[in-house]
């Protein structure tokens, strides 16, 4: 689960981690108020979109007078904001951050993640700040410093102040950049977060840390302990059809193509697109049942997929182990029929019940095809959508 | 031979008075040396009491204790399942496997750090992962058994029906396997697939190895060229999610492209580069392993 920047910055005051005045807004007026109680000369109006990039889209402005920052809000507020996490479709900008203005001597990157190799919480802090840090990561790795945190210890002073070092913090600030470090250390394992990133962490002419911009993401499987977190979640950001599915106990995910997919299994799944790619066909979604294709949610999956304009046609692969074939291709029917599905369904069961099930499809009456390997499946479905277009 | 488990192993079900403890206990007791196998499941309040036989103890060391069992199955829910990890670990059993899916990673953090720190030798196999066979000898895990034989090909994947999709090919013309073996799909877990590939290694009675892998992480990479330099059999592999896209978890907690890491052609390239024949056609898998024989 993603949050917006204002949202992390909340969350860093409570851990000490410094960051500038700022007050959220949801409408110009309320920005206006905002930039008049932090007072000037200068401030910043940031649009709060979950995705990344948002200053090279045109997502954060300066204003130098009050009017400035009006006419700015209204600028941003309600824009379609295009950045390179976006998509070309952008993201429609509903909130603002309105933030004091920063004097900023040194504009450094630190981000947190856990890393699967040492099974641990990283830190990685860089000099060049600022920047999009994976074309650091890409040109010039010797600029990433890495920490492996002991989670029974925490960061601790000497691990915080050498990166610090390392990054270009003089040594008056250190104790500044210990807080910060520690801090989002702190943040990050009492949160469970999966991600978090200060870019740029910046130090300012007077020699403080701070924190001027922040990104956080949440371990999904934590979530059940963390309610104040969950109520940060902000729906508007997410992909409708996704949070659809979710109420499902359905995985689904939106692609470009036309050839919609249900499948038992997040690997199988993936191989199921990754095939209709393979014979020349564009796959429109992964979607993943689960371990209980019943009809119902057959249903919702065939209903969530329909949704898509683009859709030409149907594959639906279930490998039934626990599962029987038999009671996948009675909710196949039922769904079908609950549907009314226009468009060509192709079928493809193992495992099981393998030929009851088979039979079941064949004598229900519905214009459903059936193939015996993933292979067939969807040379058979390409073919139906393209005869469909 | 076989890997990790075989018909003279003890099995432990943590997790054996909820439903799926139960239900999976059950199927796995009717397969092939189930019943003889699984001697004993944990629950502290229900000490005393048995699932259709099956002596329940207060703890996985008692139970230990009791039945002299070397291996735990964890279907315990999320919220404690790694404290049930720990509990096993802390027995000292042979072998953990955990099924739960949902774990988060911290608490998978922690318990791994404690693995390390306390020198244990217990092995851990998933979270997040549908289990391991030896067919014909014992099931532990959700797995359907009846689409497996005996046989002399090891499998080991990240993800569930996909391994059975492949044991399915592989039994349809005639390959059987050693060990079926799921390592999950979460992001902190225990055995990868560099360990299972050693173990397959040393195991003389498989011939060749099937590696289904998937994006996300580096295992498949670490994996491949520790077998240029080390594996005496053939490898063949798979890599799910040629098409997914970028920062989208795909289903698997640990399967996500980010900071353009983790992609299926990087995996497969150095697959390839490091003498593990690949496919992109998943429903060629077990032919490609027979050609390799």
């Amino acid at each position: 689960m993603k949050i917006h920047e204002y949202q992390g910055k909340e969350l860093f005051r409570r851990y000490g981690v410094p960051v500038p005045r700022s007050v959220p807004a949801f409408t110009v007026d309320e920005a206006v108020k905002a930039a008049e109680s932090l007072g000037g000369p200068v401030w910043v109006v940031k649009a709060q979109i979950h995705a990344g990039g948002r200053g090279k889209g045109g997502g954060v402005k300066l204003a130098r007078s009050i009017d400035e920052v009006r006419q700015r809000a209204s600028e941003i507020l309600g824009m379609q904001l295009i950045t390179h996490q976006t998509g070309p479709a952008g993201q429609k900008v509903r909130r603002l951050l309105v933030e004091e203005g920063a004097d900023i001597r040194k504009e450094l990157y630190v981000g947190m993640v856990v890393d699967r190799a040492t099974q641990r919480v990283t830190l990685m802090a860089s000099s060049e700040g600022g920047m999009d840090i994976e074309e650091v990561a890409a040109h010039t790795p010797e600029k990433i410093h890495k920490v492996h945190v002991d989670p029974s210890v925490g960061l601790t002073d000497a691990e915080a102040d050498d990166v610090a070092t390392r990054i270009g913090i003089p040594a008056a600030s250190l104790p500044a950049a210990r807080t910060v470090l520690q801090g989002l250390y702190k943040a990050f394992w009492e949160t469970d977060a999966s991600l978090a990133e200060i870019n740029p962490l910046i130090l300012t002419g007077d020699g403080r840390v701070i924190a001027l911009d922040s990104k956080m993401n949440f371990d999904s499987n934590a979530l059940y302990r963390h309610a104040d977190i969950v109520e940060m979640r902000d729906l508007d950001e997410e992909d409708p059809a996704e949070v659809e599915a979710s109420k499902f106990d359905l995985t689904y995910i939106q692609l470009d193509g036309n050839i919609g997919c249900l499948v038992n299994g997040a690997g199988l799944a993936m191989a199921t697109m990754d095939t209709i790619k393979l014979f020349g066909g564009e796959p429109a979604n992964f979607l993943d049942v689960g371990g209980g294709a019943t009809a119902e949610k057959v249903t919702e999956a065939f209903k969530l997929m329909l949704r898509n304009p683009k859709l030409r046609a149907i594959l639906v692969n279930i490998f039934g182990g626990i599962m029987r074939c038999d009671v996948i291709a009675e909710g196949v029917v039922a769904a079908s029929r609950a549907v009314h599905l226009k468009v060509p369904l192709v079928v493809r069961m193992k495992g099981t019940n393998e030929q009851l099930g088979k039979k079941i499809l064949a004598d229900s009456g519905l214009p459903i095809i059936s193939a015996d390997t993933m292979a067939e499946a969807a040379q058979k479905v390409i073919a139906a959508a393209n005869g469909a277009r | 031979m076989s890997i990790l488990i075989n018909k003279n192993s003890r099995v432990i079900t943590q997790g054996i008075t909820g439903k799926t403890g139960q239900f999976h206990t059950r199927a796995c007791r009717e397969y092939a040396n189930g019943k003889a196998c699984f001697v004993a499941g944990v629950n502290p309040k229900k000490a005393g009491e048995n699932f259709e036989g099956v002596p329940i103890f207060a703890s996985v060391k008692e139970a230990r204790q009791q039945t002299g069992a070397n291996v735990s199955v964890i279907y315990v829910p999320p919220a404690g399942a790694a404290d049930a990890i720990w509990e096993a670990v802390d027995a000292d059993l042979d072998l953990v496997i955990c099924i739960t899916e949902g774990i988060p990673v911290r608490d998978m953090v922690v318990v791994r750090d404690k693995m390390r720190k306390h020198g244990k030798k217990t092995l851990l196999l998933g979270p997040n992962c549908p289990g391991t066979i030896t067919p014909e000898e014992l099931k532990i895990g959700i797995m359907p058994g009846h689409i497996h034989r005996k046989g002399r090909i090891g499998v080991v994947s990240r993800s569930g029906t996909l391994t059975y999709e492949a044991v399915a090919q592989l039994t349809e013309i005639g390959l059987g396997q050693s060990s079926a073996v799921g390592i999950g799909g979460d992001p902190v877990n225990g055995l990868k697939h560099i360990d299972v590939l050693k173990l397959f290694n040393d195991d003389p009675e498989t011939d060749a190895v099937v590696m289904i892998g998937e994006i996300g992480g580096t295992d498949e990479e670490i994996a491949a060229q520790w077998a240029r330099e080390h594996m005496k059999k053939p490898v063949v592999g798979f890599i799910a999610g040629v098409t997914a896209p970028p920062g989208k978890r795909m289903g698997h907690a640990g399967a996500i492209i980010s900071g353009g890491k983790g992609t299926a052609q990087e995996k497969l390239a150095v697959m390839e580069e490091c003498g593990i024949r690949t496919t992109k056609n998943p429903s060629e898998i077990g032919k490609l392993l027979k050609s390799v024989l």
